[in-house]
């Protein structure tokens, strides 16, 4: 048992983003602008109205219920890609990033040792909240200009006698209305950024204090903030995402988005543990912290399979139209052209890290969670993809421009966090369950 | 058969790993660490092999995958088969959850079943016991010996590596 003998002491490692390592996520921002400039040129010369005859036909055979006023409303659809595919992205981005301090708090909570030295990880994943809110005004601002995203932000949808009348949408005012969206949107992202910097800031007292009080107090900021995420995630993933489908609804639909930002949160920290591992830091993580996090993602690889099939399982036995209409775009509609998607999605978020993280050896190796990780992230982004893209785009939905602006957004987030990280130790030198941590065997 | 065994006892167990380190070290051989508790890092310390019951985890979960859906498909596909709500006879994803829950529980049962009886836990099997203090507040450390073993040498070793009293015992059951 050589970890239990060691007497080397655990000191603070500081981060240095070299210039090449910045350069190279310019370059992602670079490529994916490039990406996003061919797509929406693309887009724009007019391979639309190829797409037009098969939205119309698909139109008619799901008989989508957005009413006849929903047929072709909005920006043309270069344009309206590009917002549905900014708002795709800020929607997964944030919500990954908010899952650094859900991590982080739920580890306090528990009183969890082994997690400390992966704990500047989780911090600097949630740098994005701010600039996150942000785009997330922004971009839904933008997208009330012509509609383009949410069918229930129509002029007139919730007035009688009005010809855009809708009386489904008119009994969902009461939440779906712009003053009361943006007050829980601002709150929701505002609550998560605030308590995030809190976290941070005592975490940094601790640093150059020491002692346990900061760590009691954290505790405190923990579970309060545990208790608001748990009542404003589920809110946010209605808000942000299902009501683009504003007629359907599903009670499971809170869970399955949390679950979906969830595991790619913890992708997201595993692959950035890896790659901090092979530059030469976090001396101290060993196999077994990695052990763990390939752990949380297999298993929250499969409670996200398991609460996506008790979405669909409950809807495809009660086959009502109001609620199969989702699955029906997803599964057929458009003749067709989510189809593949559709079981992709499964197999890459669920079968793929099933199998491959099923043994005990694979989840102690860095090659074997980097490419789940990576599949994961890769599998949740389209998952989003999925739930976004029938309800807005039909059958104009495309890639180009979605992994274009992907990139972009990878590579600021990137630029961020790791300039997050940078900022203070990556051990947190006074946490008192540092040495638990170091000496972490499974 | 009968055996005989040199018994270190230990009051701590941050000294016992240490003396299980050392021991071994010095190229004795030991039988079996007794502990009121799990000592975690013991396993490794003792050189034990990881245990082969994920294996076997894994294929009774896929006996039970495969009986529930054998059942299933047979019962409803072909003995009897019934419409419900529409929905054609096999029909997959309504078979998904009584799949996962036999494979859970062929999983778990199999696994118990397997353990205790690998472990010997079984009915009217009596466990032979070195030295009773390990089931309150001992650590006992045996070590197999015979005619030739120098028991000097072995007590000196272990009481170097702390142990409070050396003792030895004969078991006959094995």
């Amino acid at each position: 048992m050589a970890t239990l003998t060691h007497q080397e002491s655990v000191t603070a490692e500081y981060l240095e983003v070299s210039p090449s390592a910045r350069k190279k996520f310019i370059l992602i921002i670079v490529a994916g602008a490039i990406v996003l400039a061919i797509g929406l040129l693309l887009a724009a010369l007019g391979i639309g109205a190829e797409h037009h005859e098969g939205a119309a036909a698909a139109h008619e055979a799901t008989s989508h219920g957005a009413g006849p006023a929903a047929g072709h409303h909005g920006s043309p659809a270069w344009l309206k890609r590009l917002i549905v595919s900014l708002w795709h992205n800020n929607v997964f981005f944030t919500g990954v990033s908010a899952i650094g301090t859900v991590f982080m708090a739920i580890q306090y909570v528990a009183y969890a040792g082994w997690s400390v030295l992966i704990k500047r990880i989780n911090e600097a994943l949630s740098a994005w909240l701010i600039p996150g809110l942000a785009l997330m005004i922004g971009i839904f601002l933008i997208s009330l200009i012509n509609h383009d995203i949410f069918h229930w932000t129509m002029p007139g949808i919730m007035e009688k006698g009005n010809e855009n009348y809708d009386a489904i949408i008119a009994g969902k005012s009461g939440f779906l209305n712009l003053p009361f969206y943006l007050i829980r949107m601002v709150l929701f992202l505002g609550l998560w950024a605030f308590f995030t910097k809190r976290l941070r800031d005592l975490s940094l007292a601790e640093d150059l204090n020491g002692g346990t009080e900061y760590f009691h107090k954290s505790i405190n900021v923990s579970a309060l903030f545990l208790v608001i995420y748990a009542v404003s995630s589920p809110i946010a993933a209605w808000d942000w995402v299902m009501s683009v489908d504003t007629h359907w609804f599903s009670t499971m639909f809170g869970w399955y988005v949390f679950a979906s930002w969830w595991v790619s949160g913890i992708a997201a920290v595993t692959l950035c543990t890896i790659f901090l591992k092979q530059a030469g830091y976090l001396r101290f993580v060993k196999e077994g912290h990695l052990h763990d996090l390939g752990k949380f993602m297999f298993g929250f690889s499969i409670f996200w399979t398991y609460v996506w099939f008790s979405q669909f399982m409950l809807i495809w036995y009660a086959n009502l139209p109001e609620e199969s209409v989702y699955y029906n775009q997803r599964l057929g509609g458009f003749d067709g052209r989510y189809t593949w998607m559709f079981f992709g999605n499964l197999v890459i978020n669920f079968v793929f890290p099933f199998l491959v993280l099923m043994t005990r050896d694979a989840k102690r190796q860095m090659i074997m969670l980097k490419i789940v990780s990576i599949a994961i992230l890769i599998g949740h982004w389209s998952d989003f993809y999925l739930m976004l893209m029938p309800g807005t785009m039909k059958a104009e939905n495309g890639f180009i421009i979605e992994i274009g602006t992907a990139l972009v957004f990878l590579g600021a987030f990137l630029l961020l966090m790791t300039k997050r990280l940078s900022q203070a130790s990556l051990v947190p030198v006074h946490h008192p369950f540092l040495d638990e941590s170091v000496h972490h065997t499974t | 058969m009968t055996k005989r065994f040199a018994l270190g006892i230990f009051d701590d167990e941050d000294v016992l790993l240490h003396a299980v380190e050392n021991v071994r070290e010095a190229g004795v051989k030991i039988y079996e660490v007794f502990t009121p508790f799990p000592i975690h890092g013991m396993d490794d310390a003792l050189g034990i092999e990881r245990s082969r019951l994920p294996i076997a985890a894994f294929f009774f979960g896929l006996t039970g995958l495969s009986f529930a859906l054998w059942m299933q498909i047979y019962m409803l596909g072909f003995d009897w088969p019934m419409i419900i709500g529409g929905k054609p006879h096999i029909a997959l994803p309504s078979f998904i959850p009584v799949s996962f829950e036999l494979t859970v529980l062929f999983c778990c049962h199999g696994m118990v079943i397997t353990f205790y009886t690998i472990s010997k836990l079984y009915p009217r099997w009596k466990t032979p016991v070195l030295d009773v203090r390990s089931t309150d507040d001992k650590f006992v450390v045996a070590i197999e010996v015979n005619e030739n073993t120098d028991m000097t040498k072995l007590t000196q070793l272990l009481r170097d590596n702390g142990a409070s009293e050396v003792n030895q015992k004969e078991m006959s059951k094995f």
